[in-house]
C-alpha cells in the first residue's frame, strides 16, 4: 500500500502524522481469514433461527451481488432492516419488497448520498465524456472500488464504444483482484437480475466483461507494473483505485496524466468529495468531472417503498429527517411518513413503542385432545388448561399434567407433615351465579332437608337447620359455612359447582 | 387423525421413473417426474391416470419438486405438464433448470427421430414446460403457499442436485433424490441439519453395497484404461454428458498430464463444451478444491480431451496397423494410432453413439467397455453387466461381445454407509425407501430398524404408505403468564413438574393462552368468589388468645414450607386461610376456632381443618 503525501496543505492526510500515536495499525491478512472463517454462509430467503429466540432472514437489497436486508422477526413481531438498497435495474437481484410487509418497526439506512444525482443520466454523462476525451486523443481515468459499479460502467462501455466508434481504445483493468472480481462476478448466476440468470442457461457468461476480455477490448492487470507496461497503449481508458487518489495505482496516473488538459478523471464512486480528493493535485491541467454513480434509495423511492410495505413505526438516523444543511429549503430532501419517523442519533439507545404480549407455546397432541372447550359466546371458546410447562432453547411446550402418584405403601411411618398438600397447585377461578331457586331445588333433591331461604340486602341465605349450615349467596360469590364436617362441605361445593364455570 | 400418505408411482422397489406422491397436512406435493430407461411403451412414464382420471392435475397438486436432472427423475416432465396437463408451479435449482430442457431435448431427439415415435412430446412442450419452472436457491425458504413451504439441501450427485424439505406447520418430510455422502472430484458430499422430519424418503440404489474407498476404485479405473491403452486397445466409456462424465475426465486429465500420456482422448458429444460451459458458470454448486482454485485454473477446461471424431470409432482395431507412408499423413495422428479412450452417451448403452461405438468395438478382445454406473435392467449395459455376451439387436443380429468389460461404481450414489449416515443427520421419524431394487432395500429396512430404530417402509409402484402424525398446536401465551410460570420454574423447589394454569380462548382460527383473571376480564365476565368457613371444636381449658398461641405454634410446627402468620388481633393466617376464634362458647373447656378460605385454597383449607380435627398436641409441661 502507497501513502501519498504532499506537505503543506490542511486537510492533507501527511498533517496527520503528528498524530502519529493515534494510528492504529491495519489487520493483517492473517486477520482476515480469521475473521472471515467465523462467517457463516446463507441464501436469501433462508430462515436462519437464533436460540430459537428470534428468527433472521436476509432478502435481495438489489443494491450489489449479494447485498442484504434484514428480518428479524420472533413468532408475533417483526423487524426490518433496509440498508443500501436500490430500486434501479442494475446487475443484482431485485429488491425484494414483499417480503418487508407487515413489520412493526423498519430500520432505514444507507439511502444514496447523492439525493440530486439521478444515475441513469450520471451515467450517460460518463460515457460521452470519455468519449469525447478519446476523440481528442486524451486519455480518461476512472478512480473506482474493483467491483460493484464497474461492473455495470463496463456492460454501458461494451454497448457503447462499438457505436461511438471507439471500438479500438483500449480499456484497462488494475487492480490486485481485478482478475478475481471479473470471474467472480460470472459465477454468482443465482445472485443476478433474472436477465443476466437466463444467460447462464444457455449457458454465457452472465456480464458481457466476458467478451471484452475475449475480444482483447479490456485488458486487466494486478498492477502498473510488469505486463501493463509493455502492453499500455494511448489513449485509453483506465480503472484503478483507490477512489480517495489517497493511495493505489490511481497515484500514478493522476501524475502521469494530471499536466495535459487532453485528459480526464471521471468520478462515479460517490464516497469522497472530489474536490478534496484533488487538492493535493492542484494546480491540474487535466479534466474533471464529477458523475457519482449512487443507485441507493433516494427520499422518492423511500416514501414510495414506505406506502407499498406499511411499517407500523420508521426508525431512521437523524439527518434523514430534515432537510440537508446546504439545501435547508429542500423540503423533499428528507423522509416522509406517517407516523413520522423516529430518530436516533449515534450511540442512542431508542425505546420503540411497541409491547410484546404474546409468544408462541406449543400444545402436545395429547394435552389438546384432553381439552374441553366450551362455547361462552358466539364464536368464542373457552377451554382451561392445566399442563406442565417446558422450556428448552427459548421454545415453550405444554405437556399433559402428570398422573396422581400412587400412595406409597404404609410401610414407612408416616408423619403428618407429609401430608401437606402442595398449594401450587391451583385451582381454576370462578364465574357465574347461583339462582336460588333451582339450587335450593338441588338441594333437595341430595336429600337435604328442612331447607329455609332469607332475602339479604344483597342476596339470598340458604339455611339448613338440620345440618346447621348456612350459605350465602350473592351475585359474585357463595359462602359456606358450616360444621368441621369435610364430607358435608365437599358434598355442598360440588352442588354450587355445577352452577358455576371454571377459568 | 393426520396423517402422511406416501404413494410412489415410480422408483417404488425400481429404479427409474421416480416419481413420488406425497400428501402431508391436506397439501399434495409430487416429487420427481421421471422416465424408465428400461421400457419403450407406456410404461417408461409414470402412470399419472393414478392421480386423476379426468380433470386436470393442477387441482389434485400443489406443487411438483424435481430433484436433479437426469432423465430418470425428469424425463417425463414435459409429457406431465403439456400432454397431461399441469400448469402449477415445478420447483428445481439453477442448474437443473439450466441443464434439464437441453437433456429432454436430447431425449426427445433420440425418440422422435431415430426411433421415429409419434406422440411425442415437441420441443415447444419442453418450453413451454420450463416456463412453470420457479427456481430455488440453496436453504432458501420457498413458500408455495401461506401453508406449504419448501427448502433445498445440497445433494452432491451430479450439479444442482438437491434434496427437498416439504414442510407444513410442525409436520415435514424430506426427499433426497439421488445423492453422494462422500465429496468426489468435482462435487461436494450431500449435508442436512438435523431438522427431524416425521419422513425421510430416501434412495436406496446402493443399499447393500459398502464401497472401498474412493481412492482404489480411481487407482483401478486408471490402471485398466493404461494397461488397454498400452497395448493398443480402444476403451469405451459410456457416460452421461453431465455428471460422471466430468468427474471421469478430471481424473483422466490428471493422469494423463502425470505420466505425459499422448493417446487421444474423446468425448463424444455435441453437448461437451456446452456441458463443460455449465460447470464452469456454477462453480459455486462444485467441491471446495475447485472453488477455491478457480480463479487460477477452471477444472472444466481441459487440455487432453477433444471432440470426437467419428473416424476413429471407424478405425479398424488394434489388429491393423496404420501403415506408414505419405498417404496417412493428411489424417491426425491420433486417429492413426488405434488406441484410445472414447467417452460416449448415454451411459446404459441403450441407445445413441455409445451403443454405436460399442457395436463396431464389441468383437475384439483387445478393446475394453468401462461401465462407471448403474445399469437399469433392460438396457444392453445391464445384459452385458449381468454376464451376457451374446447379445441380439434389432433385426434379429446376434453381437458377440468379445471386448472386456468393466464396471467400476463411480455414480454417486450413497452406499450403505451413506445413507445410514444421512438418516442419522436429519433424525427423521420414519424413513421411507425408493429408487432401488426389492430385495436389496429388505436388506436395508433390516438394517436401519434395527441398528437406528426407526420405521422403515418400502412401497411397490402404487402401493401407499399411510403414517398418523401427531402435530402439536401452536398456541400464542400470554407474556405475562409464560414470565409468571417462568419465575416460579427458577425457584429451588422447581424440580418437580409444576401446573401451569391458565384458559385458552378460541376466537375463529386465532387461539391464546391467558391467566384465567385476563380471560374473565377479556370477556367481562366477573369472578365468582367461593368461601368456605368451617367451625372447629378444640378442647382447651386455657384463655382464647393461649388457644390462639398453641393453634400457632403447632401449625407453623408443621406447615414448615408455608406462611404461618400470628396476627395482632389474635387471628392466625396460613397463606390466606384465615384461622379466628369464634365468640366464646356456653361450654368453657371447648373454643369453637372458625377456619375460613377460597376455593383456589381448598387443598390447604381442607388440610388445615382435618389436622385440627385430631387436636392439639399435649403443651410441653
Amino acid at each position: 500500500m502507497k501513502l501519498y503525501c504532499l506537505s503543506g496543505h490542511p486537510t492533507l492526510p501527511c498533517n496527520v502524522l503528528k498524530f502519529k500515536s493515534t494510528w492504529r495499525r491495519c489487520y493483517t491478512m492473517q486477520e482476515v481469514n480469521s475473521a472471515l472463517s467465523k462467517i457463516q454462509l446463507v441464501g436469501y430467503s433462508q430462515k436462519i433461527e437464533l436460540f430459537g429466540a428470534v428468527q433472521v432472514t436476509p432478502l435481495s437489497s438489489g443494491y450489489a451481488l449479494g447485498s442484504s436486508n434484514w428480518i428479524i422477526q420472533s413468532h408475533y413481531e417483526k423487524v426490518s432492516y433496509v440498508s443500501g438498497s436500490s430500486l434501479l435495474t442494475t446487475h443484482p437481484q431485485p429488491m425484494d419488497q414483499a417480503s418487508l410487509k407487515n413489520s412493526d418497526v423498519l430500520v432505514l439506512t444507507g439511502l444514496t448520498q447523492i439525493p440530486t444525482a439521478n444515475p441513469d443520466g450520471m451515467v450517460g454523462e460518463f460515457c460521452s465524456n470519455l468519449a469525447l476525451t478519446v476523440r481528442n486523443g486524451g486519455n480518461v481515468l476512472v478512480p473506482c472500488y474493483p467491483s460493484g459499479v464497474i461492473y455495470d460502467l463496463l456492460e454501458c462501455l461494451y454497448q457503447y464504444i462499438d457505436s461511438a466508434g471507439l471500438s479500438s481504445v483500449p480499456l484497462y483493468f488494475i487492480s490486485p483482484v481485478a482478475n478475481s472480481s471479473l470471474e467472480f462476478s460470472q459465477i454468482f448466476a443465482e445472485w443476478l437480475c433474472h436477465n443476466k440468470q437466463s444467460k447462464v442457461y444457455l449457458p454465457e457468461p452472465p456480464f458481457p466483461h466476458a467478451e471484452l476480455i475475449q475480444t482483447n477490448k479490456l485488458k486487466h492487470y494486478p498492477s502498473i507494473h510488469g505486463d501493463f507496461s509493455n502492453d499500455f497503449r494511448q489513449p485509453c481508458v483506465v480503472f484503478t483505485g483507490h477512489p480517495s487518489l489517497r493511495f493505489g495505482d490511481v497515484v500514478h496516473f493522476m501524475e502521469l496524466w494530471g499536466k495535459s488538459s487532453l485528459n480526464t478523471v471521471i468520478f462515479t464512486e460517490p464516497d469522497f468529495s472530489y474536490l478534496e480528493a484533488l487538492a493535493p493535485y492542484q494546480p491540474l491541467a487535466m479534466k474533471c468531472i464529477y458523475c457519482p454513480i449512487d443507485t441507493r434509495l433516494n427520499f422518492i423511492q423511500v416514501s414510495k417503498l414506505l406506502k407499498e410495505v406499511q411499517p407500523l413505526h420508521v426508525v431512521c438516523p437523524e439527518q434523514y429527517t430534515q432537510p440537508p444543511p446546504a439545501q435547508s429549503h429542500r423540503m423533499d430532501l428528507m423522509i416522509d411518513c406517517q407516523p413520522p419517523a423516529m430518530s436516533y442519533r449515534r450511540a442512542e439507545v431508542l425505546a420503540l413503542p411497541f409491547k410484546r404480549r404474546y409468544e408462541k407455546i406449543e400444545i402436545m397432541p395429547e394435552l389438546a385432545d384432553s381439552l374441553v372447550p366450551m362455547e361462552i359466546k358466539p364464536g368464542i371458546s373457552l377451554a382451561t388448561v392445566s399442563a406442565v410447562l417446558h422450556t428448552k432453547d427459548n421454545k415453550h411446550l405444554l405437556q399433559p399434567p402428570p398422573r396422581p402418584a400412587q400412595p406409597t405403601s404404609g410401610k414407612k411411618r408416616k408423619r403428618v407433615s407429609d401430608d401437606v398438600p402442595d398449594c401450587k397447585v391451583l385451582k381454576p377461578l370462578l364465574s357465574g351465579s347461583i339462582p336460588v331457586e333451582q339450587f335450593v331445588q338441588t338441594l333437595e333433591k341430595h336429600g337435604f332437608s328442612d331447607i329455609k331461604v332469607e332475602d339479604t340486602a344483597k342476596g339470598h341465605i340458604v339455611l339448613l337447620q338440620e345440618a346447621e349450615t348456612l350459605i350465602q349467596i350473592e351475585e359474585d360469590s357463595t359462602h359456606i359455612i358450616c360444621d368441621n364436617d369435610e364430607m358435608l362441605r365437599v358434598r355442598l361445593r360440588d352442588l354450587v359447582l355445577k352452577f358455576l364455570q371454571k377459568f | 387423525m393426520p396423517e402422511i400418505r406416501v404413494t410412489p408411482l415410480g422408483a417404488g422397489q425400481d429404479v427409474g421413473r421416480s416419481c413420488i406422491l406425497v400428501s402431508i397436512a391436506g397439501k399434495n406435493v409430487m416429487l420427481d417426474c421421471g422416465m424408465h430407461m428400461g421400457f419403450n411403451d407406456d410404461r417408461r412414464f409414470p402412470d399419472f391416470s393414478y392421480i386423476t382420471q379426468n380433470g386436470r392435475l393442477t387441482d389434485f397438486l400443489d406443487c411438483v419438486i424435481i430433484s436433479h436432472f437426469h432423465l430418470d427423475h425428469c424425463g417425463a416432465l414435459p409429457y406431465f405438464s403439456e400432454m397431461v396437463g399441469y400448469d402449477g408451479p415445478i420447483y428445481m435449482t439453477h442448474p437443473t433448470q439450466a441443464i434439464c430442457p437441453i437433456l429432454l431435448e436430447d431425449y426427445r431427439k433420440i425418440a422422435v427421430d431415430k426411433k421415429g415415435e409419434a406422440n411425442f412430446f415437441t420441443s415447444q412442450m419442453i418450453k413451454d414446460c420450463m416456463k412453470k419452472v420457479v427456481a430455488v436457491h440453496l436453504h432458501q425458504t420457498v413458500q408455495v403457499d401461506d401453508e406449504l413451504e419448501i427448502k433445498a439441501y445440497y445433494a452432491g450427485h451430479v450439479l444442482g442436485a438437491a434434496m427437498f424439505q416439504i414442510k407444513v406447520g410442525s409436520e415435514s418430510v424430506v426427499y433426497t433424490g439421488d445423492y453422494n455422502m462422500t465429496p468426489d472430484r468435482h462435487l461436494g458430499a450431500a449435508w442436512i441439519d438435523k431438522c427431524r422430519p416425521n419422513l425421510l424418503i430416501t434412495e436406496s440404489t446402493y443399499a447393500t453395497t459398502i464401497r472401498d474407498s474412493k481412492r482404489c476404485r480411481e487407482r483401478d479405473f486408471l490402471k485398466k484404461v493404461h494397461e488397454t491403452v498400452e497395448r493398443g486397445g480402444k476403451v469405451l466409456i459410456p457416460v452421461f454428458a453431465l455428471g460422471r462424465a466430468q468427474e471421469l475426465c478430471i481424473l483422466l486429465e490428471t493422469f494423463w498430464e502425470r505420466m505425459n500420456l499422448k493417446v487421444p482422448i474423446y468425448f463424444s458429444t455435441g453437448l461437451t463444451e456446452k456441458a463443460n460451459h455449465y460447470y464452469k458458470l456454477f462453480i459455486p454448486w462444485t467441491n471446495q478444491k475447485i472453488r477455491k482454485t478457480f480463479v487460477q485454473r477452471n477444472m472444466f477446461e481441459f487440455k487432453h480431451i477433444k471432440a470426437f471424431d467419428r473416424a476413429f470409432a471407424d478405425n479398424p482395431g488394434p489388429m491393423v496397423r496404420p501403415a506408414a507412408g505419405p498417404a496417412s499423413t493428411s489424417t491426425p495422428v491420433g486417429l492413426l494410432s488405434s488406441a484410445g479412450v472414447v467417452f460416449a452417451t448415454p451411459g446404459m448403452l441403450h441407445a445413441g453413439q455409445s451403443l454405436q461405438i460399442f457395436r463396431k468395438w464389441a468383437g475384439n478382445e483387445k478393446n475394453m467397455v468401462i461401465m462407471p454406473g448403474y445399469c437399469v435392467q433392460g438396457t444392453v449395459g445391464h445384459k452385458i453387466l449381468s454376464g451376457q455376451r451374446k447379445l441380439e439387436m434389432e433385426g434379429r443380429q446376434v453381437l458377440e461381445v468379445k471386448m472386456q468389460v468393466e464396471y467400476m461404481s463411480f455414480s454417486a450414489h450413497a452406499d450403505a454407509k451413506g445413507i445410514m449416515q444421512l438418516v442419522g443427520q436429519a433424525e427423521p421419524e420414519s424413513v421411507l425407501l425408493v429408487h432401488g431394487e426389492a430385495k436389496k432395500m429388505e436388506f436395508l429396512k433390516q438394517k436401519i430398524e434395527q441398528e437406528l430404530r426407526v420405521n422403515c417402509y418400502m412401497p411397490a409402484n402404487g402401493e401407499t404408505v399411510t403414517l398418523p402424525t401427531s402435530p402439536s398446536i401452536p398456541v400464542g401465551i400470554s407474556l405475562g403468564l409464560l414470565k409468571r410460570e417462568m419465575a416460579q420454574g427458577l425457584l429451588p423447589e422447581a424440580k418437580k413438574p409444576r401446573l401451569l394454569h391458565g384458559t385458552l380462548i378460541m376466537k375463529d382460527s386465532n387461539f391464546r393462552l391467558v391467566s384465567s383473571e385476563q380471560a374473565l376480564k377479556e370477556l367481562g365476565l366477573a369472578e365468582h368468589q367461593l368461601r368456605f368457613t368451617c367451625r372447629v371444636h378444640l378442647h382447651d381449658t386455657r384463655k382464647e388468645q393461649e388457644t390462639a398461641l398453641r393453634v400457632y405454634s403447632h401449625l407453623k410446627s408443621v406447615l414448615k414450607d408455608h406462611c404461618v402468620q400470628h396476627l395482632p388481633d389474635g387471628s392466625v393466617t396460613v397463606e390466606s386461610v384465615l384461622l379466628q376464634a369464634a365468640a366464646p362458647s356456653e361450654d368453657p373447656g371447648t373454643k369453637v376456632l372458625l377456619v375460613s378460605w377460597t376455593y383456589q385454597d381448598e387443598e390447604l383449607g381442607s388440610f388445615l381443618t382435618s389436622l385440627l380435627k385430631k387436636g392439639l398436641p399435649q403443651a410441653p409441661s
